[in-house]
């Protein structure tokens, strides 16, 4: 998102009534309404040059040394899906928002709210999965604050999760460094996260053996860097999904990205559940994927280093930016023709139409 | 998926639009009914591709833009009486009534749950005894037959705190309305496929006999489109006027029997108004007397006060085909999805609201 | 108006004519659907499927016969 404070006049799904005056679930979708929020309530109130860049995290200099910071929340529900839980999305979570600065993600904080009557068992459970996380993505938890809500107050648990890492010398991350030809390389298959939740919620009732795709992606990222990519922009998908990463970095660019939707990898039943429900797989969240900007003389090294992964095994590049600076995203269509990629406004609502 | 990306394969849809570009000879003007033909139109970029003497105009085929304000106040009315569960459609929860929506309402502290089918609103009905679940039955023929199917079964059942809000609408009297306006220009029709899958072909030769128009039963992927629009223009270059289907993998002539008779049992046909419309006689569906019991409208006495909407909205003309979005002197300034000041800006199926999201071709300050 | 996804019928269930009900797949996810509409369908068939109800029984001959004759369309009626 663009740090000028006005909307694009776009493009999104419509959405009710523009000014609220309660907070709707839309506000936490990842799309247009919660844009709209941080842009006109958290920005004016605490506008600084690092916060107004509407990054993942933030690259701060400490004492001539870069320190990437980073934050998120989870409040998940359910607690327990297939690939992942709440715990180890709050280690994974803020990990890949430290990996998407360039930084080597090291300590991370956590800060838990529990409900009264969540059973300790399940706690257990969560606390050991964030260990397993973070000896994975290789961070040390190193402080901690935990508070206890009444029953009924907190949803069974809350958990947010901080981190720091050191960015190296020389690599400088971010929208502005997008330059017309840069590859637009995606780590992997969309969608996986949001189906795999879905399926465990009541009322959508589905079986699928889609699992999420929570996971750490720091390692990939550092050896990129390592190799020498000179990654001009990353961004990890999370809720609203590959479009609203790519909205937001061409507004936040104020540069035109071109997609070939046919390259975009899919695993058929999260295209089977998305046909059934109506929803875009571009919309869908993810929660161990993302995308690299990267000059296209680097694209091929990037990809054979990501496929070197096993999280990155389907890695593609799937467009590139183009030399037009109009902050939108196009997409080439399956039988050859054009239409616009587009932010999720609200929540993602399956439809009958 | 099979039969899904079979009709999604670019190089038939190339041929098909090169054979296209060698049959259409001067402009024709057709019109594709339903919303989720609009909606992969503008989602593949299939009207960009077409012959440039092939315009499209999309009709009224969108139940949610076609949900008059009244009914979606009395749903919110409804909605917001305590005790009360509201079960709905996702499309529904966006679309603002006079003054509020559904989703607001929900914040407010209602309980509205979305459903992927009746049958999990009858579900909730089951598992909340003590509780009104109201269940808003929109939708055109499509749908008539699962909404008809939970209000038969809750009667079976007993299920005595179960009812429906019914919104029903009928396409061929729209589409008359539509062919009967002095003004309209379509020559072709594309009619909505799965409408056609429930209640079959019938209804549809008449109006193609009195209005000369051919109307072509299409289906919703690129190339059932592009084969509906073939085979329109091919009679229209040819001088005929028939019903053809271009969709048989799915509808029959006669269409689905089984759910016809449903529907009649369930419903009867009454008067409705269209939003953007008005009313338009014998096109919509409501509770006939012996399943009265389950009307929400009976059971909930909703005071609605009149409504009107904006007066720059040209809906109205957009769901007739009269006009298209980027005609309308508001699209994209005063109205766009942020703030949408009729009923085709506000539903995902909406015309206006597809141009708006689709076209690469807007400025942008 | 009307998403309505084919997919395949991999197993019926017991159930009178009102909740007779199978499983469909749809690219392998797996969601139960009421066939009352459809009570001729057999496993392995294809139906169309709206709002969780199967509403036809999918015509392979026919679509065969559509993707096939999108490759000779100057010979169409």
């Amino acid at each position: 998102m663009s740090g000028n404070g006005s909307l694009p006049k776009s493009t999104t799904c419509p959405m009710p009534i523009r000014d609220t005056e309660e907070v709707l679930l839309a506000h936490g979708g990842g799309g247009r309404l919660m844009a709209q929020l941080i842009e006109e309530m958290f920005v004016p109130a605490f506008s600084n040059q690092h916060l107004d860049q509407l990054h993942d995290g933030a690259v701060v200099d400490m004492s001539g040394a870069k320190l990437a910071f980073a934050t998120d929340s989870y409040v998940v529900q359910p607690l327990f899906f297939p690939g992942g839980d709440i715990g180890s999305l709050a280690v994974n979570g803020t990990v890949n928002d430290l990996a998407m600065c360039g930084a080597r993600p090291q300590y991370l904080s956590v800060g838990m709210i529990l409900e009264e009557g969540l059973p300790m068992e399940t706690l257990r459970r969560v606390v050991e999965s964030m260990r397993d996380a973070a000896m994975a993505a290789g961070v040390t938890l190193v402080t901690g604050d935990t508070k206890v809500v009444d029953r009924g107050k907190g949803d069974g648990l809350f958990i947010n999760t901080a981190g720091v890492g050191l960015v190296p010398e020389g690599v400088v991350i971010g929208a502005r460094r997008l330059s017309p030809g840069d590859a637009v390389v995606l780590s992997g298959d969309i969608g996986r996260h949001g189906i795999a939740i879905m399926a465990e919620r009541e009322g959508l009732a589905f079986e699928t053996t889609v699992r999420s795709d929570c996971a750490s992606v720091a390692h990939v990222v550092q050896e990129l860097l390592a190799a020498g990519i000179d990654v001009h922009c990353m961004r990890d998908l999370t809720r609203g999904g590959l479009a609203s990463a790519l909205v937001e970095i061409a507004e936040a660019a104020d540069r035109q990205i071109d997609l070939d939707e046919s390259l975009i990898p899919i695993d058929p039943q999260v295209q089977g559940a998305c046909e059934i429900l109506g929803l875009d797989p571009c919309h869908v969240a993810n929660e161990g994927c993302f995308v690299a900007f990267v000059p296209a003389c680097d694209a091929r090294e990037t990809l054979r280093i990501m496929r070197n992964h096993t999280q990155c095994t389907d890695a593609v590049i799937i467009g590139g930016v183009s030399d037009e600076n109009r902050p939108v995203v196009t997409v080439k269509t399956a039988i050859g023709g054009t239409r616009l990629l587009d932010r999720l406004s609200g929540e993602q609502l399956p439809r009958i139409c | 998926m099979k039969y899904i990306d079979d009709y999604r394969d670019a190089a038939r849809a190339h041929e098909m639009l090169a054979a296209l570009h060698r049959l259409t000879t001067r402009p024709w003007r057709l019109m594709e009914i339903c919303g989720g033909q609009t909606h992969a139109i503008v989602k593949f970029g299939i009207d960009e591709l077409l012959p440039r003497e092939i315009s499209l105009v999309h009709g009224p085929g969108c139940p949610v833009c076609v949900t008059p304000l009244e009914m979606i106040d009395r749903a919110l009315a409804i909605a917001a009486h305590s005790g009360v569960i509201f079960c709905s459609f996702g499309d529904m929860l966006r679309v603002p009534g006079s003054t509020s929506d559904l989703f607001r309402v929900r914040a407010q502290g209602a309980d509205v749950r979305i459903v992927y089918s009746p049958l999990d609103a009858l579900q909730v009905a089951r598992d909340n005894p003590d509780r009104e679940v109201v269940f808003f039955a929109i939708g055109f023929e499509t749908t008539a037959p699962a909404n008809a199917m939970a209000v038969h079964v809750a009667k079976t059942e007993g299920l005595r705190n179960f009812s429906v809000l019914v919104s029903q609408v009928l396409v061929p009297p729209a589409l008359e309305t539509i062919l009967s306006a002095p003004t309209h220009q379509i020559q072709g029709v594309l009619a909505a496929g799965h409408v056609c899958m429930v209640m079959g072909m019938g209804e549809y030769e008449p109006l193609a006999a009195k209005y000369r128009v051919p109307i072509v039963v299409t289906g919703f992927e690129p190339l059932d489109i592009l084969q509906g629009i073939y085979m329109c223009v091919n009679q229209l270059e040819t001088g005929r006027a028939q019903v053809e289907n271009q969709y048989a993998r799915t509808v029959q002539q006669d269409g689905n029997r089984r759910a016809i008779d449903l529907i009649d049992e369930i419903f009867s046909v009454i008067p409705r108004k269209w939003r953007g419309i008005d009313e338009i006689p014998q096109s919509g569906l409501g509770l006939c007397a012996k399943y009265a019991d389950f009307d929400a409208e009976c059971r909930f006495d909703v005071c609605v006060g009149p409504v009107e909407e904006a007066s720059e909205c040209i809906s109205g003309q957009v769901l007739q085909g009269l006009r298209k979005p980027n005609e309308c002197p508001a699209f994209g300034t005063s109205c766009h999805p942020g703030h949408p000041l009729g009923a085709t800006m506000v539903s995902s199926e909406g015309a206006c609201a597809a141009y708006h999201r689709y076209r690469p071709q807007r400025e942008y300050s | 108006m009307c998403l309505a996804v084919p997919g395949e019928l991999v197993e019926i269930d017991d159930g009178d004519c009102l909740t007779l009900k199978g499983r469909v797949s749809f690219g392998g996810v797996i969601k139960e659907v009421n066939l009352a509409f459809v009570p001729e369908a057999r496993v392995g068939d294809f139906v169309t499927v709206h709002v969780g109800f199967a509403m036809s029984v999918l015509d392979t001959e026919e679509a065969a016969r559509s993707l096939h004759a999108f490759g000779e369309l100057d010979t169409l009626p």
